[in-house]
């Protein structure tokens, strides 16, 4: 089987508009948690959120900025990001052979929230033209593949918290099986409209105040939004034209529940994670740290905690464990994307980033948190959570770059 | 059983779909095989019918019939005495 490498990454969320300033703040624990600005929020539960900042939409797009949702120009900045650090050139060839796989939960949802009120409240009895276009929750994929001319396999994955988890899982196995030789892979979410903040509120799970996953005391999630994307591409492909590598995607698994629409099941996430690692062929032992789906609610982090210890025995005591949605919020379909690019970086930097916000042990969730302090990462291999809503486990595994 | 509880009792077996003499003053979440997702649905039936808004972590530490009663009555007494 074919390797497959990362060779450029791109990254928007509440940290930073580009990989960098992103990486700046998760090496230090710096977290962009803050009042929430896209909507009013006097009748909202909930005041905080992991919003976007300083992102001025004119300054990158030129022209078709109607025809894009905010989730679709997150997508296509962190995909034009990761392309251009992987300086992959786009012939006519390659574009046959190149797959743009992207995850969104969510999709255009505030494009439509917008509507809506024209047409509910405002009393307009009539939809603006791009509506449609700008909330397919494949929008994000098809404005990639038209700015590189990218013509084989083009999809979107919906599965909730973890559509950009099988999204760049499937990217991989398409790359690894020789289906394709270079993919585009990642996820993109702007989850901050009224209508879906509401929704979100009537599900109870949105902290009042910040994240803290892993920690006595935490309250829930909070919400955040941006892009992650990936340019992947097999090993002997970035060899062939000289390519900077920074690190390489080793496996993929998944599961389903097949219990409960919310409530999840630690053997179904243990699942997952087993079926990641024979996917990579990796000894349990072998895995130095986990980039845990930790939500930060009163019921996932356990719930994870279990799943670990399911899968690692005793070694899970051993595996550095940390939650970087304590700094980018929870980003739902691009959740395991930005948590992706942290994890390649993280191996890359030898540093592990922190849980943020981290208040003190709580039994319950007794594994070995990295908290509030970057700590040194001395190699190993990496793996990366999501679980979703509606039971839906997808797990990466990852490793730096090794020649050998 | 006043207002409040008889209400709060029938909002329960409407959800489980369960009939309505099996839920009591006494019943506990457990007993009734409530589920996190059933309590916020019935959380937010309990919110219209008595036009309250229930807190988070009111509605967290809340574990059987008798403690939410008593948490409607008093978010009900907040409310007029507003």
């Amino acid at each position: 089987m074919r390797r497959v490498v990362i060779t450029g990454m791109g990254m928007i969320s509440a940290l930073g508009n580009d990989v960098s300033d992103n990486w700046e703040k998760l090496s230090k624990g710096e977290g962009g948690i803050r009042p929430i600005t896209a909507v009013d929020t006097t009748t909202l539960k909930f005041k905080n959120g992991a919003e976007v900042r300083d992102f001025d939409p004119e300054k990158h797009f030129s022209t078709g900025l109607d025809l894009l949702d905010r989730f679709a120009q997150f997508a296509l900045v962190a995909a034009r990001e990761a392309v251009a650090q992987s300086k992959i050139e786009f012939t006519e060839e390659l574009q046959c052979r190149t797959a743009v796989v992207t995850g969104s939960s969510m999709g255009g949802q505030s494009t439509q929230d917008a509507g809506f009120v024209e047409l509910y409240r405002v009393g307009k009895d009539r939809m603006r033209p791009m509506s449609i276009p700008r909330t397919m929750a494949n929008a994000g994929a098809s404005h990639i593949s038209m700015a590189y001319g990218i013509r084989g396999p083009v999809f979107t994955i919906s599965t909730a918290c973890s559509s950009a988890n099988h999204a760049i899982g499937q990217a991989f196995w398409l790359v690894r099986s020789g289906a394709v030789d270079v993919a585009i892979t990642g996820g993109s979410e702007a989850p901050f409209s009224y209508g879906l903040l509401k929704a979100w509120e009537a599900m109870r799970v949105i902290s009042p105040d910040t994240c803290r996953p892993f920690s006595r005391g935490r309250q829930g999630m909070i919400l955040g939004e941006g892009a992650g994307m990936l340019a992947i591409e097999s090993l002997e492909h970035a060899q062939r034209r000289g390519a900077e590598i920074l690190g390489e995607i080793v496996g993929f698994g998944m599961s389903s529940d097949a219990g409960h629409i919310t409530k999840p099941s630690a053997e179904g996430a243990a699942l997952a994670i087993n079926n990641a690692l024979n996917d990579a062929r990796v000894n349990p032992q072998q895995v130095k740290y986990i980039n845990a789906h930790g939500t930060g609610t009163p019921v996932n982090d356990p719930m994870e905690t279990v799943a670990i210890k399911l899968a690692f025995g005793e070694h899970a005591k051993a595996i550095a464990v940390s939650s970087t949605k304590s700094m980018h919020g929870h980003a739902l379909g691009a959740a395991g994307a930005l948590e992706a690019v942290a994890t390649v970086l993280s191996l890359k930097h030898g540093v592990i980033p922190p849980t943020a916000n981290f208040l003190e042990p709580d039994p319950e969730c007794d594994l070995n948190v990295v908290s509030n302090v970057a700590k040194e990462f001395a190699g190993g291999y990496a793996m990366s959570n999501s679980f979703a809503f509606g039971g839906l486990n997808a797990v990466l595994a990852f490793r730096g770059y090794e020649a050998s | 059983m006043d207002n409040v509880e008889s209400k709060v009792c029938e909002i329960i077996a409407q959800q489980k779909r369960i009939p309505p003499e099996r839920v009591t003053i006494d019943s506990s979440f457990e007993e009734l095989g409530l589920d996190s997702l059933d309590a916020v649905n019935i959380l937010f039936e309990l919110e219209g019918a008595f036009d309250i808004s229930i807190p988070d972590e009111k509605a967290r530490q809340i574990k059987s019939v008798r403690e939410m009663v008593d948490g409607v009555r008093s978010l009900i007494a907040a409310k007029e005495s507003a």
